[in-house]
């Protein structure tokens, strides 16, 4: 129940030692959580500002607000690993988040033309010169970053395009070429002097050509191997799944053998399995060490490697590569059990059953990738530590030979798209402050707006009505054609009409319940207007006690409690659980006094060259 | 404007005995002005009638005319309702439960509703001792008519232009007192933490159950000079805390200071009084009354459960009629036969 208190009773106090501090929602921080997906995000996308231009079918807005924070988002609406969903909102209410990737497709797929609206490669360079190893989408930032700002790039890759992994791994039929060279050519069109079809093979000679600063976006280039019995002689039929998957893309590979298996759990594996599907394989299997839970390939990756008839074992363990005559027969797997021991480690322990074989022509071996530096020369100053990677600031990404900065997969080891392209927004910051003789320790604060989206009494400049739609699916062409052609993107995208749809299930958490206590006469209208049961009025106490005295207990730990004193009436405070908050806007709309409000917080992180010029939003 | 609150809830509401969420005893949105105090009642009945708890539909909700008689249509959307005339109420609430005692009935009144207009149907209801809970949401005007000054507001208060009430209010807890009402109680919108439990005990307790809510009209009674609004009533309020302890469960509040009185039910839930010192009696009307006086005089407004008395016998005892319902009488017990009604004749010659 509500823990009323009648009147302010004599010595009854609310400021004991442990109790909690009002919450200071004048730092961007704060607000800046309550948007999970925003937050989720690494390059911190305002996600549900650009839900709401689809919303209002303003796609060419949606995509620019997209691209300015994620540069991709044709190519990442299709393919990004997508931390925002597992974070959103929706998925604490109801079973499944917005569909938040798939619907930055829409807005590429919708928008209409753009490039008046890309900024120019200014007429007069700054004279400064950067030089950016490898086009993957963590140079690709830099190279958009900087650009506008004057500095003259070359842009260096072993490849014939610019995209890296995302041209030559992700496989066509997930990422269609004309999306990559769209996306990239908005890039490349900035006067980017392109090197490619050029391998980097020595750091040395870079430095010697004087450039002001060197940025490695080179990527995780290695795939592991396995070294088992057999390996060697069966050579001819195993392969690295990465090197693999670039042949297939490059079209030296264009077939393989009827029965495959593929070895992992991850992406890669998933997307080698689903390739195999479509160079001839029909009996594709994955064969994978640990359980299906725990496996490193997102969700909808193994839902749609299983839709192509594509079985998943889990806890087999490869034992060796079976041959016969010089040619590969098959593998043999060892069943595991997973045990855990008291201190929660995992430990893989033989069932003790014979050993499982299955059948192969081909084995696709897709069990991890690692980087490699062997055209960088120890005695630059370019320190490497751990795993001979190089040693790089976390904020900065700054090696120790400070005009050399690192980004993407090649500065902590192969992660994603998304990451990538946070990475290259930071060095860029970084290789711009650098160069302006500025301390690189110096970021730049986000640009934070928060305003009020009341337009009448009862009236708001969002759609604060919460639909009870369950998320939509998106459509993929039928199986039969799919698997036929390597060409064929599989997923068709949201329809406008189901892009709408989509949309609406926002929940619109940038639009933050923002509360003066000044104002408020202690009514609690807004506490029982509340769908969710946030706000509470009650006496301050120590966190863990406070959080389990709420109407309905705070036990989400990772969600804080925005807490406010200076009730005039009865002294106790609000405290509110940003938990399950709809941002529906019903307790402004039933607050007599307009102690609450629904303010629209815009986080901007801020890009190399902005700091000095204020957010417009 | 949002007509319809959202469906999803806290994933971690609460479950009551009968499997109903709080939302379950929830009505349409309330169309009252922001910030009423009748608005809180209402949460403070769901509440009540979540924790007791009580399957809605064994809940009638009856009122008359003005905001709170407007109310029943905010809270408890799966009961029966009716909405009578203006002061109507008590005579409506009468017929329905002769027809069907098997209900639980709340009554929700205002103070015009029940001090002007509907007065002499309040006193016949009291001194019936109709089983039923009855609260007048007191906000002393006639909200709803744009807040005229009404018999409860005190002398001397102002109203919105700032006009001074000549007359004496009509003390509504005093009144049922004297009528006879067998479980009196006054209470403040603003303080859920006292209502819930009076409303709980309001509502077991076998007769007629009467509840003064003080509940401020934010529109045209909650300003400077006001004697009803949330502000003045805050700092004039006297409260006596109290628990509700249904037959089920163990006791587990504590207060420190001052004495506990345990008043317990019939049907063996126990109300639990905490006093700051030893005032009165409240099972001695005289008692009561003169404490309820004596605050008055001080400018204080004296709440908690004020008045109770467990032994009176409520109408349906005092008639002896039928035991059940009458929708679930059959031609069987309507039409007994010859025998029957010979015996009836005879007793008349
Ligand atoms: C099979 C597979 C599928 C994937 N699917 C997804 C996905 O769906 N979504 C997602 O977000 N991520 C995915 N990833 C990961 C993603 O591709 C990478 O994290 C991302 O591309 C890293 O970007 P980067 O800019 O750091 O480097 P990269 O994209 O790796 O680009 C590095 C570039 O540098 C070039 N290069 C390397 N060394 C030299 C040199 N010495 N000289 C010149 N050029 C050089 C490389 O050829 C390459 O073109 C996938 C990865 C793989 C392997
Ligand atoms: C027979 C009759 N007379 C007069 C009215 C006009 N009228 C409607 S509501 C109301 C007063 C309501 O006051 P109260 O019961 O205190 O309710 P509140 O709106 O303050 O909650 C009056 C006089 C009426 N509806 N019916
Ligand atoms: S509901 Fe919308 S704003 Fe909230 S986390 Fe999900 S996508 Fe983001
Ligand atoms: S916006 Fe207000 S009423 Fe709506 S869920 Fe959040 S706190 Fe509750
Ligand atoms: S509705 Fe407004 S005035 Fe009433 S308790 Fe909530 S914040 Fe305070
Ligand atoms: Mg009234």
């Amino acid at each position: 129940m509500q823990g009323g208190v009648p009147a302010p009773v004599p010595g009854y106090h609310n400021d004991g030692e442990n109790t909690l501090k009002p919450t200071d929602i004048s730092d961007p921080e704060y607000f800046h959580k309550v948007v999970d997906c925003q937050y989720a995000c690494p390059s911190h996308t305002p996600v549900p500002e650009y839900i709401r231009l689809i919303a209002a079918e303003r796609y060419t807005d949606a995509y620019m607000v997209n691209w300015e924070s994620n540069v991709f988002p044709g190519i990442l609406g299709r393919t990004c690993d997508r931390p925002c969903e597992p974070a959103c909102r929706r998925g604490r209410v109801e079973k499944e988040p917005v569909a938040i990737c798939r619907l930055k497709r829409v807005a590429a797929d919708n928008k209409g033309a753009v490039e008046a609206r890309m900024p120019k490669a200014p007429k007069r360079r700054n004279g400064k010169r950067v030089a950016l190893i490898g086009a993957g989408p963590a140079s690709l930032t830099v190279a958009r970053d900087l650009a506008p700002l004057g500095y003259e790039i070359d842009l260096y890759d072993d490849q014939a395009k610019a995209g890296g992994m995302m041209r030559s791994q992700i496989p066509v039929f997930r990422l269609p070429p004309a999306v990559l060279d769209e996306e990239t050519g908005y890039i490349l069109d900035l006067g980017i002097n392109r090197h490619f079809d050029t391998r980097v093979t020595s750091m040395k000679s870079v430095l010697e050509r004087n450039y002001d600063a060197v940025f490695v976006g080179t990527g995780a280039p290695r795939g592991s191997d396995l070294d088992l019995p057999g390996r060697t002689e069966a050579a001819a039929n195993i392969f690295v799944g990465i090197d693999w998957l670039s042949s297939v893309s490059f079209e030296h590979i264009h077939t393989i053998g009827r029965r495959v298996l593929v070895l992992g759990g991850g992406n890669t594996a998933m997307d080698c399995c689903r390739t195999a599907r479509r160079l001839g394989g029909e009996d594709v299997k994955v064969v994978v060490r640990s359980e299906f839970d725990k496996m490193k390939a997102s969700p909808w990756e193994k839902e749609d490697a299983m839709a192509e008839d594509i079985p998943i074992f889990n806890n087999h363990v490869p034992l060796e590569f079976v041959h016969r005559d010089g040619r590969l027969v098959g593998m043999s797997f060892d069943k595991v059990d997973v045990v855990y021991d008291d201190k929660g480690r995992r430990s893989l322990v033989s069932t003790g059953e014979p050993p499982v074989f299955f059948e192969a022509d081909d084995v696709l071996i897709a069990i991890g990738q690692d980087n490699a530096f062997p055209w960088i020369e120890r005695e630059l100053g370019i320190e490497f530590g751990k795993w001979d990677m190089p040693v790089i600031d976390a904020v900065t990404f700054q090696s120790t030979l400070p005009k050399v900065f690192f980004g993407g997969d090649a500065a902590f080891g192969p992660k994603n798209i998304i990451t990538a392209v946070a990475q290259g927004h930071q060095a860029a910051i970084s290789i711009d402050l650098f160069l302006r003789g500025e301390s690189v320790q110096a970021r730049p604060a986000p640009g934070v707006t928060l305003v009020s989206q009341k337009m009448g009494v009862h009236e708001w400049s969002y759609d604060n009505a919460v639909v009870d739609d369950l998320r939509y699916k998106v459509p993929h062409v039928a199986k039969e054609v799919a698997l036929k052609d390597l060409k064929v993107e599989v997923e068709l995208g949201f329809d406008a009409r189901a892009g709408l749809a989509e949309a609406q299930r926002c929940l619109n958490c940038d639009v933050q319940t923002v509360f003066k206590a000044a104002k408020c006469i202690e009514c609690d209208a807004c506490v029982d207007i509340c769908p969710t049961e946030c706000i509470n009025f009650l006496m301050n106490d120590e966190e863990p006690a406070l959080r389990g005295s709420l109407r309905a207990a705070a036990t989400n730990l990772a969600q804080d409690l925005y807490v406010a004193d200076g009730l005039t009436q009865t002294r106790r405070v609000m405290v509110k659980d940003e938990n399950v908050c709809l941002h529906c806007g019903l307790c402004a709309e039933r607050c007599p006094t307009g102690a609450w409000d629904m303010q629209k917080f815009f986080y901007n992180v801020t890009k190399a060259g902005q700091a000095c010029t204020p957010s417009k939003q | 404007m949002t007509y319809q609150k959202p469906s999803f809830r806290h994933p971690a509401a609460q479950v009551n005995e009968l499997g109903y969420t709080r939302r379950d005893y929830e009505g349409s949105l309330s169309t009252l002005c922001a910030g009423c105090g009748h608005d809180s009642i209402s949460a403070a009945i769901i509440e009540a009638v979540f924790t007791l708890p009580l399957e809605p539909h064994r809940i009638a909700k009856m009122s008359g005319i003005g905001c709170s008689s407007k109310t029943p249509a905010y809270f408890l959307g799966r009961s029966h309702g009716f909405n009578s005339v203006h002061g109507r109420m008590p005579s409506v609430t009468t017929g329905a439960s002769l027809a069907n005692r098997d209900l639980v009935y709340i009554g929700v009144s205002g103070d015009g509703d029940t001090a002007s207009i509907g007065f002499g149907q309040f006193g016949h209801a009291v001194r019936r001792n109709l089983n039923m809970t009855y609260i007048v949401e007191n906000n002393g005007c006639y909200g709803l008519t744009k807040g005229q000054d009404s018999a409860t507001a005190d002398v001397g208060s102002k109203n919105k232009k700032g006009a001074a009430n000549p007359y004496e209010p009509i003390d509504l807890v005093s009144m049922a007192i004297q009528l006879g009402a067998t479980f009196v109680g006054r209470s403040f919108s603003g303080d859920r933490q006292q209502l819930v439990p009076l409303i709980k005990a309001a509502l077991t307790h076998r007769g007629f159950a009467f509840l003064d809510v003080v509940s401020p009209c934010v529109t045209f009674n909650n300003h400077e000079g006001s004697t009803k609004s949330y502000a003045f009533t805050r700092e004039r309020i006297e409260a006596t805390p109290l628990d509700f302890v249904p037959m089920r469960e163990e006791i587990r509040t504590s207060y420190a200071a001052g004495a506990t009185q345990e008043v317990c039910m019939h049907d063996g839930s126990v109300i639990r009084l905490h006093k700051q010192n030893d005032e009165y009696d409240i099972e001695d009307a005289q008692s009561a009354l003169q404490a309820i006086a004596h605050h008055n005089k001080q400018g204080r407004v004296l709440t908690g459960l004020l008045y109770i008395d467990r032994d009176a016998h409520e109408m349906h005892e005092v008639l002896g009629t039928v035991r059940r319902p009458l929708n679930s009488l059959t031609e069987k017990e309507l039409c007994p036969g010859t025998k029957v009604l010979d015996s009836i004749n005879a007793g008349l010659r």
